[in-house]
């Protein structure tokens, strides 16, 4: 009898290949698309309410993708060939492929539009600092100093163009995870044509209530007023995405029991036991029903500035706990049962080791560090007499 | 002496230019392999298993870690006992991978018999199809094999196999698995498992000898391939496999 | 025009950063990839050669054969004509190699014939399997059987 197994697996099968690193990964990549798309309501849909969250949007989506190859880099067996995803892609792989899209979205969408939008602050502060930050600043020019509103306009043509292009490539920067996942064809809890899709409303939702959290923290921090308007409009849409999420995840539910192939029983009797915990309690209950009830709420009923926020911030932080619930059932959920579909093994969270806890909760923290940071050097509320003088400056 | 940027654009030019021109003539002239009896062409590779024949011995498992110095607790072959009662699910059991055999059973109220399993070597194979750096390949004589030392230890490929046949090599950290003992085959002999068979249920087969006994077997028996809906173009081929088998 | 590219310079500055990037990307790459990749397919074809030099540990029956003519023969005439020398006697490539140097254990009949023969009813019935205890009681397998040549 070996420890942790019910009933039969194939031998190799006992011990989980993708850990908690693994779950963490699809989580930071989500965070990543789902402020981006944040971003992208203000400056292409023209949802001219969320323009307070606009430039913290960016940050965040920033913060996130620079530390999201680190828990594979922790995961591979060997991290130092993993440049080797790049010098010989194997083009029928999802995961090589993921490597090419994860640069494009990271120079061409996200640190351009980012340059684009601080250009003029970045200028102004390698003017007006000194020591050490003026050569940072002067670096971020990247040797232009032409700040004329006549190239300021060609900067928010430009910026908008890229936010363009950026949806959807944070579309399928995420969308790939989802396909990571979904194109394989042995696992029957992952394969699933809806798996991009889910992944992606998913993550939306987590991203855009990560921005809505982040966003009253600072202004908590700054004390400064919240602007009320943006952040009901901010929870507006994460309310229409998580209906969407929510109604996904339904149907793919709905489809598994009602087609109830050769992996339902096998696939039923792990979500009742072994994954009860994360998937019904957390995922479903605590992570979708009850956000879905208060965000609703919110949408139906007039409630006092107070009550809004403190509804905004439970449901916020939910949603947040909820969709990693999700990735942690669909990563852990789909290697516990046997593909022979008559076992089950355990997967026991390590703690100090590679993979372990210890470093899944320094890779969690590590982004809002990078996120202070970045916060810092590009201040997403500029001063106020600045803010005047630049008020004008977009079109 | 005051470089401009156009200095700094040519040299840069030159540099890249230099840099591609120097890699490209290493690849080309990179040698040959040298011609040899064996010639990778000429064979393809696969295997037949006899269930009717398998005793459960599991000497196979025994002579294939012994061979390829397989690490304690992972398989590269493995046999499966089944005890299958009316009406209900099978009863599978593989202790120790049946390294040690089996403990004897007394049952006589089910069917009961032995499957030997092992990788399947599939023409189509969905591991080598995910592998993102070319680590894993079908080798052109049909083996799929692993490039130790270029695989990242992603366990994609772990994931995307069907039939639970890769792991990974604790002390390599790499991807493992059963090699068709590749380098026991390129030189005439057989793979140590169906060596260490005593009663045949296991052989190594050639597809492209026209004399193997693998047309004959195929042609004159009832055969079937694990999880043959997955379409991967298994070379394992097994005869009177019970419906039951997982 | 020249208006037009006095207020978007700038922006070339960036494409040159990418595309500096790419150039550093492309000499990286050929300078570093594995050589003849992707000859046979996509992978390292040294990998072949690297699998195939791997040493091996059965020597396999027809080499045991050459010098162990006359155990052959008594094993031919019986029923253990199909087993393999190795699979009683284990991995003897290192004798094969130099006899005199490695001298293999005789194998212990009680416990090696009873992993074949012991009774179970998921062995084949046509396979011959006895209840050890009932049938010799403790008394080694060889005392009665020749394993070469086991059938009385």
């Amino acid at each position: 009898m070996i420890p942790g197994v019910d009933g039969f697996m194939y031998p190799n099968e006992v011990e989980l290949q993708w850990s908690l690193l693994i779950v963490l990964y699809p989580y930071i990549t989500g965070l990543v698309a789902g402020a981006f798309i944040l971003a992208s309501l203000e400056r292409v849909f023209k949802v001219e309410a969320v323009r307070p969250t606009y430039r913290l949007a960016l940050l965040t989506a920033l913060a996130f993708l620079l530390v999201a190859p680190l828990p594979l880099q922790l995961h591979l067996g060997h991290p130092e060939r993993s440049l080797e995803m790049y010098l010989t892609p194997h083009t029928s792989s999802a995961m090589a492929m993921f490597g090419f899209v994860y640069l494009w979205y990271l120079t061409v969408v996200l640190l351009l539009e980012i340059w684009l939008e601080y250009r003029a602050d970045i200028v102004r502060m390698a003017q007006t600092t000194t020591g050490l930050t003026r050569l940072v600043y002067k670096v971020l020019t990247l040797g232009s100093q032409n700040i004329s509103t006549a190239a300021r306009i060609i900067d928010d043509k430009v910026g908008y163009t890229v936010t363009v292009i950026g949806i959807p490539s944070a579309f399928l920067l995420h969308g790939y995870v989802g396909f990571i996942f979904g194109s394989i064809k042995a696992n029957p809890w992952w394969s699933s044509p809806l798996m991009p899709i889910v992944f992606l409303f998913s993550a939306m939702s987590s991203g855009i209530a990560a921005v809505l959290l982040l966003y009253m923290l600072s202004m908590q921090v700054k004390k400064r007023p919240i602007d009320m308007p943006c952040l009901d409009t901010v929870a507006r849409y994460l309310f229409y995405c998580f209906v969407i999420d929510f109604t996904l995840e339904m149907l793919d539910l709905i489809h598994r029991t009602y087609e109830a192939d050769e992996s339902f029983r096998s696939l039923d009797f792990m979500v009742h036991t072994r994954l009860f915990f994360s998937q019904v309690i957390l995922q479903i209950c605590l992570g979708t029903l009850v956000p879905l009830a208060l965000l609703a709420a919110t949408q139906l009923f007039k409630f006092g500035e107070l009550a809004r926020r403190a509804m905004y911030i439970t449901a916020g932080s939910l949603i947040m706990i909820g969709i990693f619930a999700m990735r942690w059932n669909v990563v852990i959920g789909g290697q516990l049962f046997s593909k022979s579909f008559l076992g089950y093994t355990t997967y026991k969270v390590a703690f100090a080791t590679r993979e372990g806890l210890v470093p899944a909760i320094a890779l969690m923290l590590l982004p809002f560090a990078i996120f202070l940071l970045l916060v810092k050097l590009l201040p997403p509320w500029p001063e106020r007499e600045v803010a005047d003088a630049a008020g004008e400056g977009r079109a | 002496m005051d470089i401009t940027r156009r200095d700094l654009i040519g040299i840069g030019t030159k540099l890249l230019i230099l840099g591609s021109v120097g890699a490209t003539l290493e690849q080309i002239t990179g040698a040959a392999p040298p011609s040899e009896a064996y010639q990778m062409a000429d064979h393809w590779w696969g295997m037949i298993i006899d269930i009717d024949k398998c005793i459960g011995c599991g000497n196979c498992v025994r002579a294939c870690s012994r061979e390829n110095n397989v690490p304690q607790g992972y398989y590269r072959t493995w046999v499966e006992r089944y005890e299958v009662e009316e009406g209900k699910q099978p009863r599978v059991e593989s202790p120790n991978g049946a390294m040690d055999g089996f403990p004897p059973s007394t049952r006589t109220d089910v069917k009961s018999f032995f499957v030997p399993k092992l990788c399947n070597h599939c023409a189509d194979s969905p591991c080598v199809q995910v592998c993102p750096v070319g680590a894993t390949f079908v080798s052109p004589d049909g083996v799929v094999l692993v490039d130790e030392s270029y695989c990242l230890g992603c366990r994609y490929c772990v994931q995307a196999c069907p039939y639970g046949c890769r792991y990974l090599h604790p002390a390599k950290d790499t991807v493992d698995k059963c090699t068709l003992c590749y380098h026991r085959i390129t030189q005439g002999l057989t793979t140590a498992c169906c060596e260490n068979c005593p009663t045949g249920a296991r052989q190594l087969v050639d597809f492209k000898n026209p004399h193997d006994p693998v047309h004959a077997f195929l042609r004159d028996n009832k055969v079937e391939v694990l999880k043959p809906y997955m379409a991967t173009q298994a070379k394992v081929y097994y005869k009177d496999l019970d419906g039951s088998v997982r | 025009m020249r208006r037009l590219l006095h207020d978007a310079g700038h922006l070339v500055r960036p494409a040159l950063v990418l595309l500096a990037g790419i150039g550093l990307f492309l000499v990286l790459r050929g300078a570093v990839i594995p050589k003849n990749f992707g000859q046979y397919g996509h992978y390292r074809p040294g990998a072949l050669a690297d699998i195939r030099k791997r040493p091996i540990s059965f020597v396999g029956q027809d080499t045991c054969v050459m010098c162990h003519d006359d155990q052959a023969k008594v094993r031919a005439s019986g029923k253990h004509a199909h087993v393999a020398c190795e699979a009683c006697h284990g991995a003897l490539a290192a004798h094969a190699n130099d006899p005199s140097a490695v001298t293999p254990k005789l194998p212990e009949t009680g416990s090696l014939c009873r992993r074949c023969h012991e009774k179970d009813t998921a062995k084949p019935k046509w396979f011959p399997q006895v209840v050890t205890e009932e049938h010799s009681g403790g008394t080694a397998c060889n005392a009665c059987h020749l394993p070469h040549n086991p059938h009385l």
